[in-house]
């Protein structure tokens, strides 16, 4: 497993895009959480510090971190996507077969690459988001603390199924571009399916399977903090409550998924003659 | 004798087009074997299937004793298809790393192998600032990494300058003189006659032939004679039964021959016969010539 890993950070960080990438996806997000932290100075009219907004409190900053660091997962995707596609138009996966890796490791490697990149980056979110609790929250009790960790799992668990779609995609149509192009398509046809299935049925119904979509059921692996924030500040106004809490069920979508495309991959790498 | 590998019954089909048809054969070790055949005619894709990277539809080929999945025994294989696949942003060493890394090879035969294809002042480079004939011999070092049991080489020579094609040779050369095992697929016929022990030869996916080049086409060679009176030359040969058949072009006569006769026999019983040769040259026919015969045959 190591071996196989080890050759596939090796093409990674080897290559300057794929370095600069990884650092905007998984290195930026902590920076702009870290500067939001901060306190503006709006040309001093005014003064702008989030932390006094009660939005680093625990558990709440567990979801608000999670929440925005993962819309930075797009960048690594492109990673995720041109390392295959490269894989393709170097004709180096065919002699990588030729030097002796299977196609199951060939896969596993760059399994084991996406969840090695999503566990670093739920590791460092889990820290930067530690310090910055422990310094604005006006709680620090243990208790408190871990309450509400099991974002992090729905952060990790969304990455590695994104990226797991995306090494599919780019296996699929073995262009990185068009990968990207599919990727697209898919969130439109979801929504696509989601309304006609509201036009057919009801809306509740169309909901409900919308869940069990691929890139749906990522995005709800953890909802929107926004609306929980506004719920904090008014809690009388009970018509904006919502779910926001993780659920075991939607884990166990996603890891269904990110198990389907990993397979599909495989099978589609094996039939192919290359 | 050892066996490397066994092909049995291979088929490979495209759609409706088959590319390999029922194809057997052996390679043994210490042996150098090529695969010829016309462009199209099976060579690439029986080595690709071999090598894992196209999927047989049916038949049967096994490496060494058969015991090994076929991507470990690759690890003792060194393989070059076609053009040399490397990482372009990562520098030679970069690269044969890598393949250390995939093949569980120790990183210290990396300098030596490149030594061997004069790449060595030139390993921190990257791969895609190198010229072809450099990017061939960096894929010939990466395939030795390993001490292969077998080496195969698809057209290595394909696209190269008159230079960089006779580096390759002598590298080939240099390797086969080792006691590794070659198999050379190629459709240059005098490449493979000079280095080449065995030959299978293809055509539309059909094996026409397997064995030693000498014995690929039942000859005994032919004479290419001169003297001052062709007619009489022609004459007795045409009634001497060793010969099948005599032919004259731009003043050469040539005789071909349906059964072993020697030079000095032959030179003997014209001189007895009254004719004094100007010109007496014993040949056998050039791999080309053969190949032509038997791709023509069928």
């Amino acid at each position: 497993m190591l071996r196989l890993l080890n050759l596939e950070l090796q093409k990674l960080l080897l290559n300057r895009t794929s370095k600069v990438l990884i650092f905007v996806s998984f290195i930026l997000p902590f920076f702009v959480i870290l500067l939001s932290s901060f306190k503006i100075n709006f040309f001093g009219i005014f003064t702008l510090e989030l932390g006094e907004l009660g939005i680093f409190n625990f558990p709440l900053i567990w979801h608000l971190t999670t929440f925005f660091a993962a819309q930075f997962k797009f960048f690594f995707a492109i990673v995720v996507v041109s390392m295959v596609g490269n894989e393709y138009s170097n004709k180096t996966l065919k002699q990588n077969l030729i030097d002796g890796l299977s196609k199951k490791e060939f896969i596993l490697s760059k399994f084991y690459a996406i969840v090695f990149f999503a566990f670093i980056s739920t590791l460092l979110i889990a820290l930067i988001t530690l310090c910055i609790g422990l310094y604005y929250s006006s709680y620090t009790e243990i208790g408190i603390i871990i309450r509400e960790t099991e974002f992090l799992l729905a952060y990790f668990v969304k990455l590695v199924g994104f990226f797991s779609l995306c090494l599919f995609f780019g296996m699929l149509v073995k262009r990185s571009a068009f990968a990207l192009a599919f990727l697209f398509i898919l969130f439109i046809l979801e929504w696509i399916a989601f309304g006609l299935m509201t036009w057919q049925m009801n809306s509740d119904i169309a909901t409900k399977i919308q869940n069990f979509f691929p890139l749906q059921s990522m995005y709800h692996l953890i909802e929107q903090p926004i609306q929980r924030i506004a719920m904090t500040k008014f809690p009388d106004k009970t018509e904006i409550a919502y779910d926001y809490a993780v659920h075991w069920y939607e884990i166990i979508i996603v890891l269904g998924w990110t198990a389907l495309f990993i397979f599909l991959s495989y099978l589609l790498l094996k039939k192919r003659d290359l | 004798m050892n066996t490397i590998l066994t092909i049995t019954n291979l088929t490979k089909k495209f759609g409706y087009l088959t590319a390999v048809k029922d194809l057997s054969f052996t390679i043994n070790k210490g042996n150098v074997y090529g695969i010829l055949g016309p462009n199209g005619s099976g060579k690439s894709t029986t080595l690709g299937i071999v090598l894992n990277v196209v999927n047989k539809t049916s038949g049967d080929f096994k490496w060494f004793d058969g015991n090994t999945t076929t991507h470990d025994a690759l690890k003792k294989v060194g393989a070059i298809i076609e053009r040399p696949n490397f990482y372009p942003y990562m520098t030679a060493e970069q690269n044969l790393k890598l393949v250390c890394k995939i093949k569980g090879v120790d990183f210290s035969k990396i300098n030596e192998k490149l030594e061997i294809v004069g790449l060595l002042e030139r390993k921190d480079s990257k791969f895609r600032t190198y010229s072809l004939g450099m990017k061939q011999r960096l894929a010939i070092a990466s395939a030795l990494l390993n001490d292969p049991e077998i080496l195969i080489l698809d057209e290595p020579t394909n696209g190269l300058d008159p230079q960089g094609i006779h580096q390759i040779r002598e590298i080939i050369k240099k390797i086969a003189s080792n006691g590794t095992t070659i198999l050379l697929a190629s459709h240059l016929l005098d490449e493979v006659e000079k280095i080449c022990s065995h030959v299978v030869v293809l055509r539309k996916g059909v094996k026409l032939y397997s064995g030693r080049v000498d014995e690929m086409i039942s000859s005994h060679g032919f004479f290419e004679l001169k003297c001052n009176d062709n007619e009489a030359l022609m004459k007795v040969l045409e009634n001497n039964p060793a010969f099948s058949a005599v032919k004259e072009k731009d003043h050469l006569v040539t005789a071909f021959l349906n059964e072993p006769l020697k030079s000095e026999t032959l030179n003997k019983y014209l001189f007895d016969n009254g004719i004094v040769l100007t010109h007496l040259v014993q040949r056998k026919e050039s791999l080309e010539e053969q190949f032509l015969q038997l791709t023509d045959k069928n």
